[in-house]
């Protein structure tokens, strides 16, 4: 087996480009996911169950299906209603409705966890139940729930190369062609795990850098 | 106009590779709990070699894309001279990458385990594997057994990446069936549905066992 590095360096751009458009994906499925993950949150928690029902089928649904099957039938079957949907938009609102299913569960337990003494005494106060939940609940969930935030955004990072099966151009989808026309697969496949792992031990090392500050933060409120 | 004669048409080859599906995913987790056993048994260890392999094999396995480690066992271990079938290697690396997640979830169980417990083994006599095998991996099991129904639903799920590699089971059936006929959107949805029950299956087992657990915990 020969190992020819200069495979990589001739591709660079290409690479670059692959490593840009991963992180594009992964920050705005994040964002997106977030925000859908929140909106699916309270609305469950402020309407009543007949609002609820549908959105819990939506969270079970995207659970308990494969990232794949839902990246095909938003890509494939989108045309079916009318939705013509580019590779990128397609993997995206993916990545962004399946996260968005995972990240509203992580805001459900949230909710729950401010004690509900807090909510009762706001009430009586005549705060707006939506104010409730931005000046007492986030505030104070956000800090309870940030381990887990930052664990799905980890592995939304990972959910990004299986964009490359809808044929979104990200860094795997790069790496595979060079690849495939190089037949340099040992040294572009390995280079392709060392950049993944690298990025998501960063990131995860940042989130707990961030854990402990916002830790302190709490503790410092309690004293 | 949705199409409902090629659902019924496709059904019963989609749940013929369903049980593909389940073959596939139920035994890379019963190969990787073995293997999370070991790196979770290593990395709370004395050794510091033990520990340091756990920690570069969770590490690893943990950090890189599920896709990525099935393409390189897919490319790279013709390369290396080892020719095995494809679908031996995709449920391998499947395997290798839930025994990362395993060893996790078992750490906690393993260290809320009473040491005087493994003390007590000890000074009966019970030699270190027997330790492991009778006292401290039925115990983890129960302490955790949510989480790892929880991620044995997950491996179902990510069976379906093996079809990128070529092997056939139910992802790849209905990328199959899509293309012959035209049909994605019944296809895809119905292979959905499977994975659905499938999961709700193991769910619903899942929680039975834990009531089963709890009940005679009471007892």
């Amino acid at each position: 087996m020969s190992f020819n590095l200069a495979i990589l360096t001739d591709n660079w751009r290409e690479l670059l480009d692959g490593m840009v458009l991963t992180v594009l994906i992964w920050v705005a499925g994040t964002v997106l996911g977030l925000a859908i993950g929140l909106m699916v949150a309270v609305v469950q928690l402020l309407t009543n169950r007949w609002i609820a029902a549908p959105l819990n089928v939506y969270v079970a649904v995207m659970r308990g299906t494969p990232f794949l099957i839902q990246l095909f039938i938003i890509y494939y079957g989108g045309p079916f209603f009318g939705l013509d949907l580019t590779p990128m938009v397609a993997g995206v609102a993916g990545l962004a409705l399946y996260g968005g299913a995972y990240f509203s569960e992580i805001f459900r337990a949230g909710f729950v966890s401010v004690p509900p003494g807090q909510i009762e005494a706001a009430r009586m106060m005549g705060i707006s139940r939506l104010a409730i939940v931005r000046h007492v609940q986030l505030p104070q969930m956000l800090v309870i729930i940030l381990p887990a935030l930052a664990n799905m955004t980890v592995l939304l990072s990972k959910e990004t190369a299986v964009l490359s099966v809808i044929t979104v151009n990200e860094l795997t989808s790069v790496v595979q062609s060079i690849g495939s026309t190089t037949f340099a697969f040992a040294e572009t496949l390995l280079f392709l795990a060392l950049v993944y792992w690298a990025f998501l031990e960063i990131v995860t090392a940042a989130a707990r850098r961030l854990e402990k500050r916002v830790g302190r933060f709490m503790l410092r409120t309690q004293n | 106009m949705f199409n409902t004669e090629i659902i019924v048409k496709s059904l019963p080859m989609l749940l013929q590779a369903s049980v593909w599906t389940v073959v596939y995913s139920l035994t890379s987790v019963a190969i990787g709990f073995c293997i999370g056993t070991l790196m979770c048994a290593a990395g709370l260890s004395s050794s510091r070699l033990g520990r340091g392999v756990a920690a570069f094999y969770v590490s690893f396995f943990r950090g890189v894309p599920l896709l990525v480690q099935l393409l390189i066992s897919y490319y790279c271990l013709p390369l290396i001279g080892l020719n095995v079938p494809s679908s031996v290697a995709a449920v391998g690396t499947l395997a290798l990458c839930t025994g990362a997640y395993i060893a996790e979830i078992l750490r906690g169980g393993f260290l809320g385990i009473p040491p005087g417990l493994i003390e007590a083994a000890r000074m009966v006599g019970l030699s270190r594997a027997q330790i492991l095998t009778r006292i401290e991996v039925p115990m983890a099991v129960r302490f955790t057994l949510p989480a790892l129904v929880n991620e044995t639903t997950m491996m179902v799920k990510a069976s379906s990446l093996i079809s990128v590699v070529g092997v056939l089971e139910l992802t790849r059936l209905a990328q199959n069936i899509a293309t012959s006929t035209f049909q994605p959107l019944e296809i895809y949805l119905t292979a959905g549905a499977i994975y659905f029950v499938i999961n709700a299956v193991i769910s619903s087992a899942g929680t039975l066992v834990e009531g089963r657990f709890k009940a005679e915990t009471a007892r």
